[in-house]
């Protein structure tokens, strides 16, 4: 079978985010990398072709640096990738992104599309399901457990409250939670491969796509600072931080 | 003036309390406020609908909703849209509602909203990013419906006393909006009083060192009394505890009366759903801990030597 994997391009999640004056997130010299939480995804694509023949194409949409996330995916073992990059994506919304990668992603051989559940910085969590309804097919979202089965594929779907079994036909979209695949680590084989496999940079005009298309849809109008929850009294334990804490439970009124 | 809806999920025929919350929220900013719920039981849903302020529901009792993943529901809800026109409709942030509204949102080509904790018009919503640090303003552009998922318990659920006219929803689902079907179903829930709703949260993080000190959070919850046991989403993914224990952005929002962080340093991500917890108590051996800048008592120690400390505390003298 054939696989795309989403990949997204995102600032170091452990680094302090900065907002300029157009409300924008500030990327110019700010380290970034592939989405940790992409990563399981793009094992989950990784495995089942293992299994059953075909390539993954990684596909993905950010500044040009963001071809250091494509690369990271094929240093893993994807086969080729798709790079979108374009100056008028910048801000891009929900509508814009999914816009644009539903048709990068109909421009390849699929039989799957495998994202993340929701990209560790804009925590939005709807693409992948916008880009499953354009493209005509189901979205399994939640996947913590997946497995081929009869031409199709059956997951376990998280719930709040537990888990789902869902089988589906293909083609069909399936968003991955961390936790359903143990992520592998790129070689030092992969990384010197990763160079050499080909990577399609396209802009939107290459995919057909007119400004008026990739027009955000939201607007910031401002941002303010939340109000700050003051902190506390901070002790250090010397034996009597339990006692401490029982006292602090009973002035709550919750023992 | 506006007409808003509220998307409704119904389970074993009941309405959870988010549309509750968000009934009573479109109250203030629309003059049509009207409900969809698909799925078995949901007209019979409407009561409780049609007391927060939705003067129709429009109800699709069909199993069809049941068995299959969104597309049939987002079928439904599409067609309606069509017919009613609605300026915007609210969503919880669940599973299911995110499905919904990122599908309906290709239909539609409006604009779609995540993670909003306000709603402050028909056009006009707020979010938090940054753990929650920075209040960002969002004007939403476009074709109507605005679609929102707006996060649970930013709002208080109160009845307004309105009773709801029931429009039956009739389904037309083709074949291939049902390739999708779910076959089994799982409740994992936990015994005790849910984490949604608990006036005492024990949450635990890496700093646990180990799965099997969970354990620890158990006993101190059953010499409480009325506290539910959560996690972090490092563990969560570690596979120490299930997802539906997850507290945070991904996973649930809670609330309670005392939440008790252990071991957990505070990263963003679970911050935004502990924040706005009445009182916190935190428990870490790092100073520096970010938990400890939002906890109204902060502990410098070893949880693991705390932990079961307070619980014989708390037995003794309860």
């Amino acid at each position: 079978m054939n696989v795309v994997a989403m990949a997204k391009y995102i600032p170091n999640p452990t680094g302090t985010p900065e907002i300029g004056d157009d409300f924008l997130l500030v990327r110019e010299g700010v380290e970034g990398g592939l989405d940790p939480g992409d990563e399981p995804a793009v094992e989950a694509a990784l495995e089942l072709t293992e299994q059953s023949g075909g390539e993954v194409t990684v596909v993905s949409m950010g500044p040009a640096s963001a071809m250091d996330a494509v690369r990271k995916a094929l240093s893993l073992g994807c086969h080729k990738g798709v790079l979108v990059t374009d100056d008028a994506l910048r801000g891009a919304d929900a509508w814009v992104t999914a816009t644009v990668l539903s048709t990068a992603i109909q421009l390849q051989e699929f039989d799957l599309v495998l994202a993340a559940v929701e990209s560790t910085d804009g925590s939005t969590g709807t693409v992948p399901q916008t880009i499953a309804e354009i493209l005509g097919v189901p979205a399994l979202s939640f996947a913590r457990k997946i497995e081929l089965k009869d031409g199709g594929v059956r997951i376990e779907r998280q719930t709040e409250t537990g888990y789902e079994v869902v089988e589906s036909g293909l083609p069909a979209l399936m968003t991955v939670t961390a936790g359903a695949t143990t992520p592998r680590y790129p070689t030092l084989k992969g990384i010197m491969q990763a160079k050499q496999k080909p990577v399609e940079q396209m802009s939107v005009a290459d995919l057909g796509l007119s400004p008026d298309d990739v027009r955000p849809t939201q607007k910031v109008v401002g941002i303010e600072d939340a109000p700050v929850r003051k902190a506390g009294e901070v002790i250090e334990d010397d034996g009597s931080a339990a006692a401490r804490i029982a006292e602090f439970l009973k002035e709550a009124k919750v023992v | 003036m506006a007409a808003i809806w509220v998307y409704a999920e119904v389970k074993d025929g009941q309405v959870g309390p988010p549309a509750l919350e968000l009934l009573t929220k479109a109250r203030d900013l629309g003059d049509t406020v009207e409900a969809v719920a698909l799925g078995s039981g949901a007209s019979g849903a409407a009561g409780p609908l049609g007391e927060h302020g939705a003067a129709r529901v429009f109800a699709g009792d069909d199993e069809v909703f049941d068995g299959h993943l969104a597309q049939p529901r987002v079928h439904a809800l599409h067609e309606l849209v069509k017919e009613h026109q609605p300026n915007m409709i609210l969503f919880a942030t669940t599973y299911e509602s995110r499905d919904l509204a990122g599908r309906l949102q290709a239909r539609t080509g409006s604009t779609l909203m995540s993670n909003a904790n306000d709603v402050l018009g028909p056009d006009r919503a707020q979010t938090q990013i940054f753990g929650g640090t920075k209040v960002v303003d969002v004007q939403l552009e476009g074709p109507d419906p605005k679609l929102v998922l707006v996060r649970p318990k930013s709002f208080a659920a109160e009845p307004s006393g309105g009773q709801a006219e029931v429009v039956p929803v009739q389904a037309q689902i083709g074949d291939d909006l049902k390739t999708a079907k779910v076959v089994e179903r799982h409740e994992e829930a936990a015994a005790g009083p849910q984490l949604g709703d608990a006036p005492v949260v024990i949450a635990g993080g890496r700093g646990l060192q180990d799965p099997k000190n969970f354990e620890l959070l158990k006993e101190l919850g059953g010499a409480i009394g009325k506290a539910a046991v959560g996690a972090t989403r490092a563990v969560v993914d570690a596979g120490w505890v299930p997802y539906n224990m997850q507290i945070g952005q991904t996973g649930i929002t809670v609330k309670p009366d005392v939440y008790i962080a252990i071991g957990i340093s505070g990263a963003t991500q679970h911050l935004v759903g502990m924040k706005e917890s009445k009182r916190i108590i935190a428990i870490n051996k790092d100073p520096d801990a970010p938990i400890f800048k939002v906890a109204d008592l902060g502990v410098v120690g070893d949880a693991l030597k705390i932990i079961p400390q307070l619980t014989e505390e708390l037995r003794s003298s309860g």
